[in-house]
């Protein structure tokens, strides 16, 4: 294999109530997700209201990003191409489940657009770039487990082809009483070597 | 860097099930949307395309004998049955992939009063049954990215080819006409209560509409379909603007339109046609005709062809890929279907009836809830 010049520059994790960056514990709390993701917005200090309006994947994959980003430096003022790339096993299932609640019984129908629209995986994408001014290559896959290859190939394919400077790579899912989300950004800069083995290793962490 | 090409193909649709029959149908202006009063789905009539499922099950039959699959799978099923059938490529060698393009998958099993397992909404389960049922050697790849997934499924294969990874990729796209999809966008008020109308004055929404469609995309140049065309360049750029609402510059689509006409190295001179995304919502359509004068594209021939079958979802760029390269291949272009008179502020050249012209070079494009957009450009073989 030609040697691989991009880099894994920062990586982020949120499960088990806890955030790491780059191994370091950023910010842990017990209780729900939905105590804590907003607990870790206040201490973090993300100061954006329209997270307040987001589903519960979006509030993930959103916090995630912001804490990877800030620490890259990456602002809305540069505009810089970053790339997104993210993956899940369930898609937006927890919301479409919410979703067809309120339709299932005719005698108590109340669909609401502010639910539906985030019945798509790709609306954490959106909520990112809009943040961050990411006009760039953005996309989101489906998989029955974590797949470090897919990840891999598809970020090449968009360095090497000069669609991105960077990519913004993972997993993001929340499922029923679950949630995991894993984020890393490569780049040409220092880091842990770009390889199949290594994003795995970082994942299985 | 090597070629890549769109190759062989099908649609499923209330048009007919194969490409020929249905790109025939269009030729003539004819529609598949018709009005549907089915109280179990929405509770007024509306207007959508619908497969019928009697039709389905026998063309399904001559398929496969296998039992057990929901609707969508019988469509995606049958129309790659019929993709792989004509390309005659092995899809047991590690060589080939399958990349499915769906938004919402088998959603009507979350439907407490549906057959099917809740279990079976989830989209890498869709992705599993359908590589079974051929024997893919590969597992699937589900791409999943609103309204531009079957668009960029095409982009995708193109970059894993590129990337060596496979030799040659099926692409496969379906979606359903579901009481959610319906119950969804009715709560955003974005359904027409009559046939779409993209681009005109009096347009008033969309409807939704169901089909799948497959394609093979390809390095190998020896075997291509007689409309095969060349995939010379595609990009997808986000707005990051707002999450349901489209840009009112158009930049995502400006950006996306501009990177794939670098890769393809072409100017707006060299676009013959464009097959547009026109969904008939008073925002998108504006923004891709801001979009397209913003690329001194506004006297190229435009048309959405989702009068023809509503919007399709995920299946949408997909089939209307396949539709514009058969538009190449007859050197004709096919009326939009709905459109009467220019209801957009800046100036776009809808077609309005087919239209024999020589054509080479189409610039297809789709835009997306989550900000998304996506274009990519088709050049015809000449064999």
């Amino acid at each position: 294999m030609l040697q691989n010049h991009y880099n894994i520059t920062s990586f982020c994790r949120i499960k088990n109530n806890r955030i790491i960056l780059n191994d370091q514990v950023v910010f842990s709390e017990t209780g729900h997700f939905s105590t804590f993701i907003k607990s870790a917005y206040k201490t973090l200090g993300v100061k954006y209201p329209k997270f307040f309006k987001m589903d519960a994947l979006s509030k993930l994959a959103f916090i995630a990003a912001d804490v990877l980003l800030k620490h890259e430096n990456i602002t809305p003022e540069h505009e810089e191409n970053v790339a997104i790339i993210f993956s899940n096993s369930a898609s937006s299932l927890e919301t479409d489940r919410t979703h067809q609640t309120s339709i299932q019984n005719k005698a108590n129908y109340f669909p609401s657009p502010a639910v539906f629209v985030y019945t798509l995986p790709n609306i954490c994408i959106g909520e990112i770039s809009i943040k961050y001014k990411l006009y760039s290559e953005n996309s989101f896959f489906i998989f029955d487990t974590f797949n470090a290859e897919h990840l891999f190939t598809y970020s090449n394919s968009l360095l090497e082809s000069q669609k991105a400077d960077k990519v913004l790579c993972g997993w993001v899912e929340y499922d029923g009483e679950h949630y995991d989300a894993f984020l890393y950004l490569v780049a040409k800069s220092e880091g842990i070597t770009h390889q199949i083995k290594d994003i795995n290793t970082l994942y299985n962490k | 860097m090597g070629k890549v090409f769109f190759s062989y193909n099908n649609i499923i649709s209330s048009l007919g099930f194969d490409s020929k029959t249905v790109v025939d149908k269009i030729h003539h202006g004819v529609s598949g949307l018709k009005q549907i009063q089915d109280n179990a789905i929405f509770p007024t009539p509306f207007y959508s395309s619908l497969i019928n499922p009697t039709d389905l099950d026998a063309a399904f039959s001559l398929a496969t004998q296998k039992k057990g699959y929901t609707k969508l799978e019988k469509m995606m099923i049958t129309s790659l049955h019929d993709t792989i059938g004509q390309s005659g490529i092995d899809v047991h060698h590690n060589k080939v992939g399958l990349i499915i393009s769906t938004t919402k998958g088998n959603i009507d099993a979350l439907d407490q009063n549906n057959p099917f397992l809740e279990t079976r909404s989830y989209l890498h389960e869709l992705g599993r049954v359908i590589k079974t049922h051929f024997g893919f050697k590969n597992d699937a790849i589900v791409v999943s990215n609103a309204c531009v997934s079957g668009i960029l499924a095409i982009a995708i294969a193109k970059r894993y080819i590129l990337q060596n990874v496979y030799d040659h990729v099926f692409v496969v796209g379906g979606d359903l006409v579901t009481e959610f999809i319906l119950s969804g966008f009715n709560s955003f008020q974005a359904l027409s209560e009559v046939p779409c109308k993209p681009y005109d004055k009096d347009r008033a929404g969309i409807n939704i509409g169901e089909t799948a469609a497959s394609a093979l995309i390809t390095k190998d140049h020896t075997a291509l379909a007689k409309e095969a065309t060349e995939i010379l360049g595609e990009a997808s750029c986000n707005d990051a603007n707002h999450i349901s609402g489209p840009s009112r510059t158009g930049e995502g689509l400006y950006r996306s339109i501009q990177s794939a006409m670098t890769q393809a190295n072409v100017s707006h001179q060299d676009i013959d046609y464009i097959s547009a995304h026109g969904t008939a919502t008073m925002y998108n359509d504006e923004m891709e005709a801001i979009a397209f004068n913003r690329h001194h594209l506004e006297n190229v021939p435009v048309n959405s062809l989702k009068g023809y079958f509503g919007h399709t979802l995920g299946t949408s760029g997909l089939i209307e890929t396949i539709i514009g390269t058969h538009s190449l291949c007859n050197n004709t272009l096919y009326p939009s279907l709905g459109f009467n008179a220019l209801g957009v502020s800046k100036p776009i050249n809808v077609i309005t009836q087919t239209t024999k012209k020589p054509l080479n070079t189409f610039l297809k494009t789709a835009s997306g809830f989550g900000g998304c957009n996506t274009a990519v450009i088709f050049k015809k073989i000449n064999h």
